[in-house]
């Protein structure tokens, strides 16, 4: 191998390629693959079709999490009750036959492992560090908080790994993020990968995988690495990672599919070598000034459209772009905003706690600490909390959160993706606002015409308290 | 999948930038398990909101090729937007620049994108209003009748699978002897790693 210092990134791709073509194409071993519901199935029939099988079933885990309903999943009788909606049924049921049928490792609706792919990955300890994971979903990216490269795939390629095992990739460029300084108390790693994605724009890291650098993530428990890592996708990136350390070794050790025993040291030490070397140049390099974010607030139709919580909408016509301009009006037409209005007095009438980038027992803990003794407001039609497994929703249990939640006046869930992309029946309805922990703005991305303003499991516990956007500090001071 | 060489036709106009996979495929569409029918869902929402929208345009019915705005394709990694430009007629997408994961479901599909600058694209999107545009991937140029030609890159291997017409995952199993020696030193040098969930080979 060469000598030339390398980049976390680099170091985790050159270990992985198996042949380099001349075109600078290379073939890639792939580690570790989830599989889901939605972007499975017809991966699944081309396999059949063309007589393949899977060549590698011991690297793929197959959980559904899209589509699956939140609703209760088993009677007082402990029978599963059916899904209502045919075609949601027809592709939960595909991929019940496919894991099987392919020999591959499966959760179903109704084990404590279920759970969000990128949820359970890290829990089971299927995911690790310097691993190749992919997944059909662009929020793979999540699995980089534990010092893994792991990118989000489409159906073909899903298809590609289950065959081969490999993907035919280009190397990346490689863009540090580096974060420089401390958060101030109440921002969150949530606060913090929206304001990245403010500062570097949702097209920023096109062709880059980033890597998360500085003190403040050294400092940031697992968890919110992989909220940090999930959004990458987000600013463009395909990928982004953070360096493991002995934090990422003590949350892997004792999982289910973590390496034990005697080859627990190998790993460990193995792992030890997965950083940038400290020559490393990467393609592009971001500082960001910890000190300069705060609790985090969109206004738009985009994830790029961030402000502080003590900001107000912006005048499209401040954008220095001409099409940055009128995609703003655009947004502000659709989420029927006025420029120059605070964020704190929009008010909102739905709350959405869960989604791959904010429902781990960290994000439901600081969510119940704000809701604790409180209700929720008039305001709040509907106020919804979706575990993002059922090991999550049991310790979550264990400690009472639950309770805290529905008698806040919330709903407490089954685990699943929910309400983040409105595909199972959690959907804001239209004309109407939610604060959301989910990753995305998009125009419909909740339910046609929801408009959705991304937060922080603490800030959008204080909206539900509120029933508006609020700056959650407000609600967690400590009285003068 | 089918060769492709030229992609020729009227182009629908529609230069809005950031179009994300939500707006293209919204997801009560990613219901279904076959690749079919998607374009029935093509820009619901666009539809929906506006009887007057481009796609709807007789004159584009049918067209074989998209322009946009910047950052085509942003968002969520489903294939089901390609599948549902495909289903919709759509060949080619011509943008300033397009997201990594729906470049490589495109490709896999044999929908061609087409980078080009600003200037570029905004001189297409007018000529679209009235005129066909000819896309030759062999020449990597873009034309028009009025003798516009921009010429654009693509990453060589794309290309040869686009113009030879390869299948991906037949090409690679030729690869078997590589990956066999990649998976053995794995076993050997990594056995944790190389034990996955525990099941079966």
């Amino acid at each position: 191998m060469s000598s030339k210092p390398r980049t976390l990134y680099e170091k985790i791709f050159d270990a992985h390629v198996i042949e380099r073509r001349d075109d600078g194409t290379c073939l890639v071993f792939i580690d570790r693959h989830l599989v889901h519901e939605v972007t499975s199935p017809q991966a699944f029939e081309a396999l059949r079709m063309k007589g393949r099988k899977v060549r590698h079933p011991e690297l793929t885990l197959a959980v559904p999490d899209h589509n699956l309903p939140t609703t209760a999943r088993v009677d007082e009788d402990g029978n599963r009750i059916p899904i209502a909606d045919k075609e949601s049924r027809d592709q939960l049921a595909a991929l019940e036959r496919n894991a099987p049928e392919f020999g591959v490792r499966y959760f179903d609706a109704t084990a404590s492992q279920q759970g969000i792919v990128h949820v359970v990955g890290p829990e089971q300890g299927f995911s690790l560090p310097g691993t190749t994971i992919v997944c059909g979903d662009s929020h793979t990216a999540c699995h980089g908080g534990l010092g893994a490269w792991a990118f989000g795939i489409g159906t073909s390629e899903v298809e590609h790994v289950l065959a081969t095992q490999t993907l035919l990739l280009r190397p990346s460029k490689t863009m540090e993020v580096r974060v420089e300084g401390d958060l101030a108390p109440g921002v969150t790693p949530k606060d913090l990968i929206m304001h990245i994605i403010g500062v570097i724009g949702t097209a920023g890291g096109t062709g880059h995988v980033i890597e998360y650098r500085g003190k403040v993530f050294e400092e940031m428990s697992i968890e919110g690495r992989l909220t940090v890592c999930n959004m990458s996708i987000e600013g463009g990136a395909r990928g982004g990672l953070i360096a493991p350390d002995q934090k990422t070794f003590d949350y892997i050790k004792g999982r289910p599919f973590a390496p034990k025993d005697g080859e627990w040291d190998a790993a460990v030490a193995y792992w030890k070598t997965l950083y940038s070397d400290p020559d490393a140049v990467f393609d592009q390099s971001v500082v960001i000034d910890a000190a300069e974010v705060e609790p985090s607030v969109t206004w738009g139709t985009s994830p790029e459209d961030v402000v502080p919580i003590g900001g107000v909408v912006p005048d499209p016509a401040s954008f220095a772009d001409p099409s940055k301009q009128e995609a703003a009006r655009a947004s502000l037409e659709y989420m029927d905003l006025a420029p120059g209005t605070p964020m704190t007095e929009v008010e909102v009438q739905n709350v959405f706690i869960g989604s791959c980038t904010n429902s781990r027992i960290e994000d439901l803990r600081a969510a119940a600490e704000v809701l604790r003794g409180r209700k929720k407001h008039a305001n709040i039609k509907w106020g919804i909390v979706v575990p993002g497994s059922g090991l999550v929703k049991l310790q979550a249990e264990a400690e009472g959160l639950d309770k805290v939640f529905i008698d806040a006046g919330l709903e407490w869930r089954e685990p699943g993706c929910s309400a983040c992309l409105g595909m199972n029946p959690d959907k804001v309805p239209a004309g109407e606002r939610s604060a959301s922990t989910s990753n995305r703005n998009f125009v419909g991305r909740q339910g046609p015409g929801a408009r959705t303003h991304l937060v922080s499991p603490a800030m959008a516990a204080a909206a539900a308290v509120t029933g508006r956007l609020t700056d959650v500090r407000e609600l967690t001071r400590e009285p003068a | 999948m089918a060769k492709v060489s030229t992609v020729e036709g009227r182009a629908i106009p529609y230069g809005r930038k950031n179009i994300d996979t939500d707006l293209i495929i919204p997801a009560h569409w990613l219901k279904t398990v076959s690749r079919e029918g998607l374009g029935q869902g093509a820009f619901e929402a666009v539809r929906a909101d506006n009887p007057d929208n481009v796609f709807d345009q007789p004159q584009f019915a049918g067209a074989p090729i998209l322009v946009a705005g910047d950052n085509f394709g942003c968002g969520s990694s489903r294939e089901h937007a390609a599948w549902a430009l495909l289903d919709m007629g759509i060949r080619a997408v011509v943008a300033p620049s397009f997201s990594d994961i729906f470049a490589g479901n495109a490709f896999k599909n044999g929908i061609l994108t087409v980078a080009l600058p600003q200037e570029a694209v905004d001189r297409l999107l007018e000529v679209a209003q009235t005129d066909p545009i000819t896309i030759d991937l062999e020449a990597q140029s873009v034309t028009t009748p009025f003798q516009d030609r921009f010429t654009f890159e693509i990453d060589p291997f794309r290309k040869h699978c686009l113009v030879e017409g390869l299948d991906e995952v037949g090409l690679t199993l030729t690869r078997e002897d590589a990956i066999s020696r990649y998976e053995n030193r794995l076993a050997a040098d990594k056995p944790w790693l190389a034990r996955g969930t525990g099941v079966a080979a």
